[in-house]
Order: C-alpha cells, then sequence, then structure tokens
C-alpha cells in the first residue's frame, strides 16, 4: 500500500494555491472559502457567545459588552463584520455564476475585483450607521 | 494483477448521487443566509443601544425569537455543509478525513443546539 502510493504519480488533486494561476477569479474564490471558514469559526463563535451571555443574564452580558467595547474587541468585531459582508457578496458573484453568467475572461475579472471592494464598502456603511447612534 | 488506473476503476459507474443534494442544499442554505442575516443586521441597526433590556425586549417578540432560531439552523447548516468541502479538499487520509467530518457534525450540531436553546430561554424569560 505504501509502495504503491510511493510509485503513484503525482497528480493535481484539487484546487490550491501552488497549482492556480494568481489572477481576479482564482483570489476572489480562495477569498471566499478563507472569509467563509473564518466566519465558520470566528462568526459562529462570536454569535453563540454573544447568545451565551444574554441567556445568563445582565451580570455576565456586562462582560460581554466591556470586551466587545475594548479596543481589540471592537478589531475583531470589524473584522468579522468584513468577513460578513466580503463573504456575502462574493456569494452572490456565485449566484450570478450560478446562472451562466460572467463567465467571459473581462466580466469575470472586472466583477472578480469589484466584489471585494463592495464588501469593505458595505463594512464601512454599517459601522458607519452603527456608530451614528 | 493490479487494480487498474483510477480513472479506469470508476469509468462506468456513472454519477456519484449524492454531490448535487449537496451543491443544492448548500445554495438554499445560502438564500436562507442572505435573507436572515440582512434582516439581523438591520434589525441590529434600528436599536437604540445593544443594553441587556433592549435586547431581551426585542428578542421577547415571536418574529425575532423566530427569525433568530431560523437563522441559526440555516448559518449552521451553511457552515456545516462549506467546511465539509474545505475538509475534502485538503484532508486526503481517509482516517483522518473521517475523523474532522466527525467532528464537524459534532460542532455544528452542538452550536446550533446551544444558540436555539439560548434564543429560546431568552424568548420564554430567561
Amino acid at each position: 500500500m505504501a509502495q504503491a502510493t510511493h510509485t503513484r504519480k503525482a497528480r493535481p488533486i484539487s484546487p490550491h494555491l501552488q497549482i492556480w494561476r494568481w489572477g481576479p477569479g482564482m483570489a476572489v474564490s480562495i477569498l471566499h472559502r478563507a472569509t467563509g471558514s473564518a466566519l465558520s469559526f470566528g462568526g459562529l463563535g462570536l454569535l453563540l457567545c454573544w447568545l451565551g451571555c444574554l441567556a445568563s443574564g445582565p451580570e455576565t452580558y456586562a462582560l460581554f459588552l466591556q470586551q466587545a467595547g475594548s479596543w481589540y474587541g471592537r478589531i475583531v468585531l470589524i473584522g468579522i463584520s468584513w468577513t460578513y459582508f466580503n463573504h456575502l457578496v462574493s456569494g452572490l458573484r456565485h449566484f450570478l455564476l450560478d446562472i451562466g453568467a460572467g463567465f467571459e475572461v473581462s466580466s469575470n475579472n472586472r466583477w472578480s475585483a469589484i466584489s471585494p471592494v463592495i464588501g469593505i464598502v458595505l463594512t464601512a456603511a454599517f459601522w458607519a450607521c452603527l456608530l451614528s447612534h | 494483477m493490479g487494480n487498474g488506473t483510477s480513472v479506469g476503476r470508476v469509468r462506468g459507474l456513472g454519477s456519484a448521487h449524492s454531490g448535487a443534494h449537496h451543491w443544492l442544499v448548500q445554495r438554499f442554505t445560502a438564500i436562507g443566509n442572505l435573507v436572515l442575516t440582512s434582516w439581523f443586521a438591520v434589525s441590529l441597526l434600528g436599536l437604540p443601544n445593544f443594553s441587556y433590556v433592549t435586547l431581551r425586549d426585542w428578542l421577547v417578540s415571536p418574529v425575532s425569537a423566530t427569525g433568530l432560531c431560523l437563522l441559526i439552523i440555516s448559518v449552521f447548516w451553511h457552515a456545516r455543509l462549506g467546511l465539509q468541502v474545505v475538509v475534502e479538499d485538503y484532508v486526503h487520509e481517509h482516517g483522518a478525513k473521517f475523523a474532522a467530518i466527525a467532528a464537524l457534525n459534532l460542532a455544528a450540531f452542538g452550536g446550533a443546539g446551544f444558540g436555539l436553546f439560548s434564543v429560546i430561554r431568552l424568548a420564554l424569560g430567561a
């Protein structure tokens, strides 16, 4: 078994950073996967932390607010909100690709470059609304 | 006496009959996430502050509690499907892959269960 593994020629296995040529479409795709994975751990972890602290009562929730209001808490919250908006926009891009649109090289490159920008704009708009009241 | 090439072993077997379902449910839960997380973000922006009393009063309403419960189900389901693909792409050893998928399932159900319980406890009066 081990011998067979050694003699087998190395074959491409799955989309991976080493075997893909960097380009807008590839970058937005790997960013979609990275932000999705980050949201699964960081985003869902934060959601459960927030709900768990709320369900545990006012004293525990005060601890959550204290951490969330600190400078590092703000960095985490802004980071997670950015991964959310980025994943949202590149997810919408995937819906468009699913219906067969946007596969021409020029439009694919254009929307691949624009979607992370929209993600940053939405994150900024969200925090501007949040901090304005 | 070999077992043939990797292509030769699977040729003629037809499709696996299971990938399309995963793909579709990933999209269905993505639509759920789009609707529910947008509603959640807009709801948060609409709150006057994030004090315990404000959030509890918001969560006690049946619409908010139902929305949050559906959000938890949709996002955990979507995350489970997405991370499954990540595991399948990068973990190639069968035992490690099985262990990773098993841990992922436990974490997804455990996390969703904890979230749902927290919402229900608040909605029914903590």
